[in-house]
Parts: C-alpha cells; structure tokens; sequence
C-alpha cells in the first residue's frame, strides 16, 4: 500500500477517534445503571472486534502461506498477530478497569475473560515461536501450522468457556435482537471501529514493510557470510 | 521409466531461505549407473541440493523427477538409500533391532534376513544384540554404511560420506558403492575428500554460491590434481 | 492398515526404545509424584475439599509431568539426525506423526495408570466408584494431550530453545480438554453421574480430539519437509 492511502488513512481514523471522543464524552448522558464507566465501551468491544479480525486474517494468510510459498503471506500474518494481539491486550486492560469499577475487582475468571486471556496467551505463544526461528522459510512454515491450531483452537476455547459458567454481562449489542442498548450509543461503538480499524490496517501495512525489510537484511547477511 | 532417462533430473530448480536464494537455476541430469561428486565450499548448497533430492525438503521453483517420479513419492524414497551427516542410528537399539527396523521401514518382505545379511557385509554380525551406543565409531559408522544399503537402493545421496570414517568403513563404503554402481545404481555425493570421491565418481558437477558452475565427466587430469577444478573455477582451496 | 503400519512400527520402535531405559517414564512419575506431595501442602489434604478439586489436582499432574514425555517424544530422533532417516524413508508425515502420538499416548497412560493409585492412597479418596466412565475420561483426554503435545513437538523440535517452546505452546492450547477432563474427573471421583447436562464435556473432549488429530494428520507432512 502507498504512502498516501496510508496518510488518508491516518487522517480519517484521527478524524474519527476525535470525534468519537466529543460524542463519548461530552455528548452521551451516563448510563442507568453503570455511571459513567460504561464508556470504556466504546473501546473495549471495538478491540476485540479489531483483535478478531487480525488473528482470523493471520489464520486465512497462513493458508495462503502453505499453498503458495509466498513470503508476503507470511509477512501478513506475522503483522496481524502483532498487531491483533495488541488489541487483545487493550480488551483485556479496559476489561479489567471496567471489572474494578462494577465488580470491585480487577479480574475475574468469568467466560470471556477467560477465554479472551487464554487466546492472549495463545498468540503470546506465537509470536515467542517465531522469535525461536532464525531461517525465514522455517519460521514461514511452522508459524503458518501454529497460526491454524491457534485459531482452531480459540474457536473452542471460546464455546467450551461458555459452557463453562456465564457471569458476564450477556451480549450487549443488538445484533441478534433484543440487546440492550440504545440506538443513539450503538453509533459511536461503530465509528470506533471503524477508527480502530484503520489505525490497525495502518500499523499492519507498516509492520509488513518491517518484515519486508528484515528478510532482505537476512538475505544480505547470508549474502555476506557465503563470500 | 525409459531405459535411458536419467536418474536423476533437476530443471531449473531455485531453492530460497526467505529472500535469499540458496539454489539458483540448478539444473542438469544424472544417468543410471553415473557417480556424480558435488563438489563446492561450505554454504555452496551442496547439503541443501542433495536435502531436495533425498525428500526432505521442496524446492521454490523448478521440477525434480528421480527415478522417473516426483521426490515425495512412497515408492522413489523407497529407492534412494540416504546418508548424510548423521548416521540415522538409534543408540539405545541394539545393532540388529536398528536394521530390522529400517528394513521393515522400507517395507522389505523380509526384514531379518536383510538386517542379518547385512550384519555379516559390514562384520558386525558378531555384535548384533550390542547397543548402538556401546559401539565404538568406527562401528557405529559401518553401521550407518549398512543401514543406507539394506533395502539396495537404486539411488544412493551422501552428503560428507568420507568426511570422519576410519579406514575400515572407508574401504567398506568404497566396496560396496563399486559393487552398487556395477548393478546399475546412481550415486549423487558431496564431498571435501576429492581424492576418495574422485576415485569413484563418474561425473563432476561444481556448486558455487548456489549454482552449478562447470558439470561434466570427471577426467584423469582432475585424478592427478584434485585441486584442479578449484583453482580452473576460481575457487582456490 | 496399510497406513498404520508404519506408524505403528514407528511407535512400537520408540516404546521399546523407552522401555530399555524407561529414563522418560521414571523421570515423568517421579515428577508427578512431587506434584501429588506439594499439592499436599497447597490445601488440607483430609477435608472434603479434596473431593471438589480432585479433577484439577489429577489433571495438573498429568499435565506437567506429560511434558517430559512429550518433549522426549522428537528430542529421541534428534541425536545422529535420525528425524531425516525417517522424513526421508517412504514414511509420510502423517504416519511418522501418528506413530509418534500412539507412542506418547501409551506412555502417558502409562504415568496416568500408575499416578491415579497413588493419588488415592496419598488423598484418601475412592476414586475407583465410576471406573468405566472415568477411564473413559482418561483415554479421551490423554489422547488430547498425546495429539496436541506431538503436534507441537514436532513444530520445536529443531529448536534450539526446544525445551522451553513446549509449555509455552502447549498448556494453552489444552485448555479445552483439560478443562473437560477436570470437570468430569470431579463429578465422577466424588462418586457422582454424569448427567444429561454434563454429557457435553464427553462431547467437547472427542471433538478436540477429533479436530486435532485430523489436523495434525493434515499438516504433518508440511511440518516435516521444509
């Protein structure tokens, strides 16, 4: 992606957040039940969303890594599970600060936290994998399979954590019918998304060209050691 | 597979490590009964060509076809006797339960009788049931020489053969590959033994920084002078 | 069967192998025997507490002291390159990757089989009153361990850092089936059926099972030949 497609991107995603913040802030009332601290919403779910999104594209450039060979696939991947895996992180941070103020404590082991942390530690794995790698086509191809269990595997943890117990608040949008909130605060969550999305495009793009980078690096050190 | 195809065809093969190309554009042929010695510097991609060979690794671009069919293939690894810088010896298995094993691994109809015959080639029949690691190298080696010839394969890949053998297991390996070739096997070795493997070797073929610089019949002038495809191809020792 | 043998020559090599030295084995049972002690001390061992918890307590044993075998499983193919003598015979990597398992899976068993005895007579707790269930437990959640811990194996085993990747990778991705295995070892130890509701932990168990193994056998092959 050019340079300016990126920029664009910036400057959008800076307009967005901005104005997100104004509505968030200064133009939502407080809610019924929660008080103010129900704002931390409009990050909190946009990050798992963005989090998803990033390991699920990481799982379909794996595939596309083990068919074709292409070092790019596997570039994307990498980005995407970095950068996933920061949104994770902000999930699980606002998470926890929202659990303190409600619940009185910093964590609980209730479904979503649980699982939300057990594929955090999933992708911590990951990326520990490929730090273990050194010969770039290696690290292509066995961080490729791990990419596929992984996400497999968050598939299950997610279902089978549900199974588990439920104390967490039930769903909160209306995408199935009948959640809970009003219209008038479901727009904003969306535009941060939206905004979290571009940013992550944005630092995906740029990790990418990093990953680029770091192969030619490689390829000239071996270049070197081969005279 | 035609009487005259050859044993081994590489086209075009380019081999990568990320970006950086370890094999670039090899290709040439190897004919039934030829000897081809790789020869090439550490790094040349001498291990990383005969890993393609062997199945143990694909190549990015480029066809191989050994033995008439593609290198993943059940049937042509159950051909190509493999050797390479390990032994591929189990330690804590005695002399013969390795070799039954891999003559059952290489689905032989009859497994011990193999593992014993072999036993007797390479004289270790007197300590069959003695571990692996109880053998002394020079043991363990002509070990390693028996366990690649068990299932006589009609294509050997040495990666170093010579490299760390004593005398005995050098002669043993020398005699055996003669007695292999005269029955029409192909052998593709890499070596830095160039006396050893010039002896043997048919045919010569040069890597240098991932390509093949010069292949050709090894000529008498190399036996005389070992050194000398070195310092023609500008590669001084 | 002319898919298994192979993988079953494979497997019969590496427990004979083991059963010579049996060095993975006594090394994993002692382990599991140090977790029973310290877990003595974590909580009062004669309350009934212990009937609550059995599941998980079990389970952690089993867990780490697997890791021994399972990292054992691939490092035996290391020394001598015997890991290429294998790639490169007209094994596929899905056998090679099934014989591995199969080995792993009678070695933990194995661990399992003798730790669960001890478990009882250390706990004070009748463990035996819902055996055929709780074995089938056993046999589905080992085999978890067995699919998932080769799997992995095999991904670090050219490692240099092989020792340490493991756990890493290894105990998150469990949760599932260990979670499974912790709450029907619990019901079932504290003597009780499993009721209809509970019915799904068997379910999630052989469907862990099932995913993993056909996606090991999947992508074996891509993991051995680089």
């Amino acid at each position: 992606m050019r340079n300016p497609i990126l920029y664009l991107f910036a400057a959008v995603a800076a307009v967005l957040l901005a104005w997100d913040l104004y509505k968030v802030f200064m133009v939502l009332p407080d809610e019924l039940n929660q008080g103010m601290i129900y704002r931390i919403i409009y990050f909190h779910v946009p990050a798992a969303m963005v989090a998803f999104a990033a390991f699920f594209g990481s799982l379909v450039a794996s595939a596309g890594y083990l068919t074709t060979k292409e070092m790019r696939y596997d570039s994307f991947s990498a980005a995407a599970i970095e950068v996933g895996f920061v949104f994770a992180t902000v999930n699980l941070v606002t998470g926890s600060i929202w659990g303190r103020i409600i619940w009185g404590i910093w964590w609980t082991w209730d479904a979503r936290l649980t699982s939300m942390f057990v594929c955090w530690l999933l992708y911590a794995a990951y990326l520990l994998l490929r730090r273990a790698i050194d010969e770039p086509a290696q690290r292509a191809r066995l961080s490729a399979v791990l990419s596929i269990f992984a996400f497999t595997d968050v598939v299950i943890v997610w279902k089978s954590i549900e199974w588990w117990r439920t104390q967490h608040p039930g769903p909160v949008l209306s995408i199935r019918g009948g959640g809970g909130m009003a219209p008038g605060m479901q727009a904003p969550l969306y535009w941060n998304a939206l905004a979290l999305a571009l940013l992550a495009t944005i630092l995906l793009v740029l990790r990418m060209r990093q990953e680029a980078a770091r192969r030619e690096i490689d390829s000239l050190r071996r270049q070197a050691y081969a005279l | 597979m035609a009487a005259d195809s050859p044993a081994v065809l590489l086209e075009g093969l380019w081999k990568y490590f990320g970006s950086f190309p370890a094999l670039r554009d090899v290709s040439f042929a190897v004919h039934p009964g030829a000897a081809l010695a790789l020869l090439g510097r550490n790094g040349a991609g001498k291990t990383t060509l005969l890993r393609i060979l062997g199945g143990l690794s694909r190549p990015d671009r480029g066809k191989v076809t050994i033995l008439g069919g593609a290198t993943r293939s059940a049937s042509v690894r159950a051909r190509i006797g493999l050797l390479g810088h390990g032994i591929g010896i189990y330690d804590e298995l005695s002399a013969l339960e390795n070799l039954t094993f891999h003559a059952r691994l290489q689905g032989l109809a009859e497994p011990a009788k193999a593992a014993h015959a072999w036993l007797e080639r390479t004289g270790l029949h007197a300590v069959r049931d003695g571990l692996a690691r109880e053998f002394s190298r020079g043991m363990r080696q002509r070990l390693a020489v028996a366990r690649a010839f068990l299932h006589e394969p009609s294509l050997f890949l040495l990666d170093e053969p010579f490299t760390a053998l004593d005398d005995r297991a050098i002669a043993v390996l020398q005699s055996l590959l003669r007695e292999a070739l005269a029955r029409g096997a192909t052998v593709v070795m890499s070596t830095h033994q160039l006396r050893e493997a010039l002896e043997l070797a048919t045919d010569v073929a040069m890597v240098q920084k991932g390509r093949v610089v010069h292949s050709g019949p090894r000529t008498e002038a190399m036996l005389a002078d070992p050194a000398l495809l070195y310092r023609t191809y500008g590669e001084p020792l | 069967m002319k898919f298994l043998r192979p993988a079953l020559l494979i497997a019969s090599k590496d427990l004979r192998s083991e059963f010579r030295t049996k060095e993975t084995l006594n090394a994993s049972f002692s382990f599991a025997l140090a977790i029973l002690v310290l877990f003595s001390f974590a909580f009062d061992p004669d309350s009934d507490m212990i009937r609550q918890i059995a599941g998980g307590l079990l389970w952690m044993v089993f867990a780490f002291s697997s890791a021994l075998i399972l990292n054992r499983g691939f490092a035996r193919e290391v020394p001598n390159d015997c890991l290429d003598t294998l790639i490169a015979s007209p094994v596929s990597g899905a056998q090679l990757f099934l014989g591995k398992t199969l080995a792993n899976y009678v070695l933990l068993l194995l661990v399992e089989a003798v730790s669960l005895p001890v478990f009882g007579v250390f706990y004070n707790a009748n463990w035996a009153r819902r055996l055929g269930p709780l074995m089938l437990v056993f046999v589905l959640a080992a085999w978890a361990l067995a699919v998932m811990g080769t799997m992995f194996s095999a991904l670090t085993v050219n490692l240099r850092l092989r020792e340490l990747m493991l756990p890493a990778l290894l105990y998150p991705a469990l949760v599932p089936a260990l979670m499974a295995a912790i709450q029907l070892t619990n019901l079932l130890i504290a003597g009780d059926t499993v009721g209809k509701e509970d019915q799904i932990w068997f379910r999630l168990l052989a469907g862990f099972d099932a995913i993993f193994t056909l996606l090991g056998l999947a992508l074996a092959e891509t993991v051995f030949v680089g």
